[in-house]
């Protein structure tokens, strides 16, 4: 098997991204300040559940994921909370999550 | 067999963390979860490093088990509650593992890890050392485990359920979407594999859908309750969840987990492999 199961990567902290990866990075927050330990959910344009991670202590997370418009979507013992994210092609493509 | 049998509720648990006889057994692969905070009382086993043989690709061995559940102060008249993240996956795989081995008595938090925090329930880091027990664990139940021999051979006659997600079974992407993506083996899937995403199965507190969502969603995917099952995912423990959901929730009685998964079908030589969603075909 590959080096590692299935668990998720350490999140946040810089990414080597080779050059045909497409990620979909961000961070999580609510009033501006960031939320770790919320459970973050890729959903692909039809909303269906793609993979899911926790947000680091400063409230990042990382998908590796394919060209398309996706859905992040933040659940957190405080509040739920997502926002939409168009991947054009390989690269790094930002998005913030507000829970509320 | 009812669903009372083989989840408990996080309700149940925080009611029940002190009462003797009862184990809760925190199962991930990332180990650091545990050492952030835990459930009260609960020990940990590290997937990775104590379920694995750290030689060969396989399980450790029945005295290895034995070795692991003793040193954990597990005895086989306990009644163990297995949790962890990532939805229960590595707990589901724990949960199937106990039962390979023979103990009788094991059940999943519905929900595990994170309906437990999204509950705001207690978590704390103190250390847990129960005191050791003379484990006996019994011949591997080979009815509910697939080798790869076995899997070529229920190409067309079982169903074949394939339950990543659909861009892995379509051959877009080689792993979950929270992985790089480099790996050796071929994309694709199984001929004739249904695609139920294990994610299916679940709300999206990380708790099982009912009996009844679950046949539908089983039935609309094509899934034929007439049929031996095999499910697989990339190595075992997504698959895990959806043999938990098929053989203990739903009750069909020839389901097995196909440990070898992904990983290992799509590196064998020779092997049929299809791309593209299956629904075409």
């Amino acid at each position: 098997m590959s080096a590692a199961g299935c668990g998720a990567p350490a999140q946040g902290g810089a990414v080597a991204v080779s050059e045909t990866e497409t990620v979909v990075s961000g961070r999580v927050v609510a009033g501006g300040a960031p939320v770790g330990g919320a459970y973050v959910r890729l959903l692909d344009s039809s909303g269906e559940f793609t993979a899911e991670v926790v947000s680091s202590p400063s409230g990042d997370f990382r998908f590796y994921a394919a060209a398309g418009t996706w859905t992040v979507r933040a659940l957190h013992r405080t509040g739920n909370g997502q926002a939409s994210v168009e991947a054009t092609g390989p690269g790094v493509h930002e998005v913030e999550i507000a829970v509320a | 067999m009812s669903r009372e049998d083989v989840l408990v509720s996080a309700a149940w648990s925080e009611e029940n963390l002190e009462t003797p006889g009862v184990v809760f057994v925190e199962v991930d692969e990332d180990t650091s979860a545990y050492d952030g905070g835990h459930i009260p009382g609960a020990v940990r086993i590290d997937w990775k490093t104590e379920l694995q043989d750290q030689v060969r690709r396989d399980f450790v061995d029945r005295a290895g088990f034995e070795k692991l559940l003793s040193a954990k102060g597990i005895s086989n008249e306990d009644n163990v509650i297995l949790y962890g993240g990532n939805n229960n996956w590595f707990a589901a795989y724990a949960y199937w593992y106990f039962k390979l081995y023979g103990h009788t008595n094991v059940k999943l938090l519905d929900g595990g890890r994170k309906k437990w925090e999204l509950d705001g329930r207690p978590l704390d880091k103190e250390e847990v050392v129960r005191p050791t027990t003379s484990y006996k664990a019994s011949e591997q139940d080979a009815s509910i485990r697939a080798f790869r021999d076995e899997v070529v051979a229920a190409i067309g006659n079982k169903n074949l359920v394939d339950v990543r997600s659909p861009d892995e079974f379509s051959g877009k992407l080689l792993a979950p979407a929270h992985l790089p993506q480099e790996q050796a083996q071929r994309a694709g899937h199984i001929p004739g594999a249904v695609n139920v995403p294990w994610s299916k199965a679940a709300n999206e507190d990380g708790t099982f859908r009912s009996d009844d969502e679950l046949r539908e969603i089983y039935a609309e995917a094509g899934f034929d309750g007439s049929r031996k099952t095999i499910a697989y995912c990339r190595i075992g423990e997504r698959s895990s969840h959806t043999w938990f959901a098929l053989h203990e929730l739903l009750g069909y009685d020839d389901v097995k987990n196909y440990d070898g998964s992904w990983t290992e079908y799509g590196s064998l030589v020779g092997v049929p492999i299809e791309l593209g969603s299956g629904k075409d075909a």
